[in-house]
Formats: C-alpha cells, structure tokens, sequence
C-alpha cells in the first residue's frame, strides 16, 4: 500500500526537476543528432555507403548519448544530500532507483527511439528495418540505462568519473548493440524479427528485476562510506 | 543442511587475515615448484617431443601458452566473482583482499592469450587479427578487468573500493555468458565459417597431455602468484597491527 506512494513520490520529484531543466535534457539528444550527422560527412554521403551501416550508426549514437546522460543521474542527489537521505529514511532505496531511472529513461531514451525513424531515413536505413530498429531501441534503451545506471551508482562519489564511467558500462551494453543490430539485418534479409526482439525484451525484463538491487547497494556504499 | 564442522572451523578461521597469512607461507615454495616443473615438463614434452600438427605444422605449438592463459582469466575472473559474493554476503575482509590481488593477474593473464592468439593467427588464420567471436569476447573480458582494476584505483577508501569492485565483478559475472553467446550467436550470423580452427582432431596423446601438464603447471603457478599477492596486500591493509609490525621488526633484523 505504501510502496505506489513512495515510488509516484519520487518520479513527480524527479520529474519536475527534470522539467526545470530543459536544457539538461536536451543535450543527450543533441549529441545522438550530432553524432548521426558526423557519419555521413565522415563516411559517405552515398546512401549505398549508408544503408547498411545506418543500423549500427543508429545504435553507437544511442549508446554514446547514453554515456554522456549517465554521469549526473545520481550526481547532483547526491552533492546536495538527498541521496544520503534516501539511503538514510529506512524504506526501500530500490524503489527510489526505479522512479529515477524511469524520469531518466523518460527523458533520454524514449524520445531518442522516437527520433530513430527519422534519423534512419536520413541514413537511408532500408525502409523495412525501419520499425523494427525502432522498436528494439524501445526495448534496448531501457536495459542500457538499467546497467548504465549500475556504473553510475559505482562512480557517484568521483569528482571526474566520465572516462572510468565509459569502461565499465561499455562492455556491459555490447550484447544490447549486437542484439539491436541483428534486427536491422534479419529485416533486410527479410526474415522474421520477433525471436530477437523478444530476447531483448526478456534482456530488458531481467535487468529491470536485478539491476536496480546493484545500483541500490552501490549507491549505499557510496553513503556508507562517504 | 549440517555444515561438517572442520569446515566451519575453516570458514571462521578465513576470517583472519593473520590466519591466511601464516598458514600460506609454508605452501609458496611447493606452488612454485610444482608449476615450474609441471610447466617446465609440458613445455620440453609439447615444443620438442609431440609430432607438428598435419595441418599447421610446428605453428600449432603455441597451444600450450595459449590455451592455458585463456583458462586461467577465465578461471580468475570466476574467483573474482566468487570472493565478490563472499564479501558482500559475509563481509570477508581476506575476499577483498583477494579480489584486490587477483585483477591484474586475471588481466595479465586475458592480455597473454589475446597476444598469442594473435601471434598463432598470423600463420594459421593469415591475419593477426580477426573478430572471431572467442577472440572478441577475450577482448571484452580484458575490458571487464580493466574496469574493475581501473574502479579500484578511482576510489580511495579502501572499504568502499572492495565492495564498488565486489559489486562490479558479480554484475561481470552475471554478463559473461550473455556476452559469450551473443558475440557467438553474432559471428555464425555474420559469417558462417569463414574462420575456423581447423576442425579441432581429435588430439593424440603424445599432444594433449604435454598440454594437459602445462595447464596444471599454470595453475599452480597461479595460486601461487595470487597467494603472493594477496600476502603483499594483507601486510599493506594490516600494517597497523602488532602482528604485522613484528613481522616487519623481524624480516628487518634478519636483513
């Protein structure tokens, strides 16, 4: 009975924060958008280049975008106190997590897969992989901010933790990456999707039940230990 | 479940770092002679005596550097995991202690078998390198050790890096397999066989068990070198006890 209440209590919190700065939430995305446009300046702006690396470009700017929103997901509850009074009041940090990593998502990876049909055409990403890139960013974006959100509890109490930050998580997303890309690849192919989108949903389903408990016991050593 | 008593005693006794110490001392010389006669056995019987390989000629002799090495990080990385649970779970200082001694030595190991391999690869695949899918997930398990070792570094509390990096190294563990499989399931996608050891024959005696004594020769040596390092951080983390500044007073008058 109590735990909607201190779950909703947290995400209205976190949320109006979030709102507040607008400008904080925009920068991840404008990164995805800038990286996206590096590539064909880069590369080629051929779409025959393009199309077959449109897939994983789509994926490399989600996790790069992903990186750089992670380092303040905890950083500022905890500079100005709040975390160690969450980790402090005695009811379940696990649901405070929760609540911040879903404004987190809210803000980061659910309009960056909302991005993603437009970007893939302008990547000339072939039409059929078009959904479902889509749909696995869905899926896939929130298992990146659930184990994201583990090396950013771990690095909270650093001053500089950024590049640290990118060393643990990194490895940590490559199966999301490869899963996501294969998508692309069986559309093209024009074979079925659903067994690997499935597995990233089931990918998705096993962080959201077991990474919030490292992210919480993470973020209580950091208070523990100051 | 009745835990048999000596073995609760010896749970208990892991509990003393003191303890470890004393008790390990006595083992380092045998560790150390086991693995360089075991290694050195396997060595003289795989480079010198077992036939070329029919297919690869004398190249295939490396096997017995790099398939032991590839064991032993994945094995270290498994103790690593390991010790991660049995500090959080029983707050073991000497699990800390442990995990703290052994990354490097994992990540040695991991860097070992990604060198050889790529020198074996030259020869038999053509290419130093190939995203092989045992090749690529050696490569991330060497990034997972980085990160942990690199995590440890970053926090200067002691307390608060053991248990960030027990922490780490059980969300590390939990990911090797998917890992693993994706980057396998990835590679028979991508590629289908394009590069394949040659389909591993059946190994003759006179070829397998050379490598057989060099995997046991790794070993000890590694328990021997984790155990070498572990003692160096017991008497860094303890150098404030009396114990440990009468051992010091003691090596120090021998000198």
């Amino acid at each position: 009975m109590k735990i909607p209440g201190l779950f909703w209590g947290q995400f209205r919190r976190d949320g109006a924060l979030a709102l507040r700065q607008p400008g904080e939430l925009a920068n991840p995305l404008a990164f995805f958008v800038l990286v996206i446009t590096l590539f064909p300046l880069g590369v080629s702006p051929e779409s025959a280049v393009l199309a077959p690396l449109a897939a994983g470009v789509l994926w490399i700017a989600a996790l790069l975008s992903t990186l750089l929103g992670l380092e303040g997901l905890f950083r500022r509850d905890r500079d100005e106190g709040t975390l160690e009074q969450l980790v402090l009041h005695g009811e379940p940090l696990v649901l405070a997590v929760l609540a911040r990593l879903l404004v987190h998502w809210l803000g980061t990876g659910l309009p960056l897969t909302l991005l993603a049909p437009v970007l893939g055409a302008m990547l000339a990403l072939p039409e059929e992989a078009r959904w479902p890139v889509t749909a696995g960013l869905a899926l896939g974006t929130p298992i990146l901010v659930l184990l994201g959100g583990v090396g950013a509890a771990l690095t909270v109490s650093l001053r500089s933790g950024g590049v640290l930050l990118a060393l643990l998580v990194l490895p940590l997303f490559i199966p999301v990456l490869i899963l996501g890309v294969s998508v692309a690849e069986l559309a093209v192919a024009g074979l079925p999707t659903a067994p690997v989108l499935a597995w990233l949903g089931a990918g998705a389903a096993l962080a959201l039940v077991t990474a919030p408990f490292a992210i919480a016991g993470a973020l209580s050593i950091a208070v523990e230990t100051g | 479940m009745k835990v048999p008593a000596p073995l609760v005693r010896l749970w208990h006794r892991l509990g003393s770092p003191r303890w470890f110490f004393e008790t390990t001392a006595p083992w380092l010389p045998w560790l150390l002679g086991f693995g360089v006669v075991l290694l050195g056995a396997g060595a003289f019987w795989g480079l010198a005596l077992a036939p070329a390989d029919y297919l690869q000629g004398n190249s295939f002799r490396i096997i017995y550097v790099h398939v032991p090495a590839a064991i032993l990080a994945q094995s270290c990385y498994m103790l690593m995991g390991t010790c991660g649970v049995v500090l959080l779970v029983w707050r073991m200082k000497l699990a800390d202690m442990v995990l703290e001694a052994a990354a490097p030595i994992g990540a040695s190991f991991t860097a070992l078998a990604l060198v050889t391999g790529a020198v074996w690869g030259k020869p038999t695949w053509g290419t130093w390198w190939a995203w092989d899918a045992r090749v690529t997930s050696m490569l991330i398990l060497l990034f997972l050790y980085l990160g942990i070792i690199g995590l440890r570094q970053a926090l200067a509390r002691p307390e608060a890096a053991g248990r960030a990096c027990a922490i780490l190294a059980i969300v590390g563990l939990v990911n090797i397999p998917i890992i693993k499989y994706s980057v396998d399931w990835w590679l028979t996608l991508h590629q289908p066989s394009t590069f394949k050891l040659t389909e591993k024959p059946a190994m003759p005696p006179s070829m397998w068990i050379p490598l057989l004594l060099s995997v046991l020769g790794f070993y000890a040596l590694f328990i021997w070198s984790v155990l070498q390092s572990t003692r160096v951080v017991v008497l860094e983390r303890e150098r404030r006890t009396a114990w440990v500044q009468n051992f010091a007073a003691e090596q120090g008058s021998k000198a």
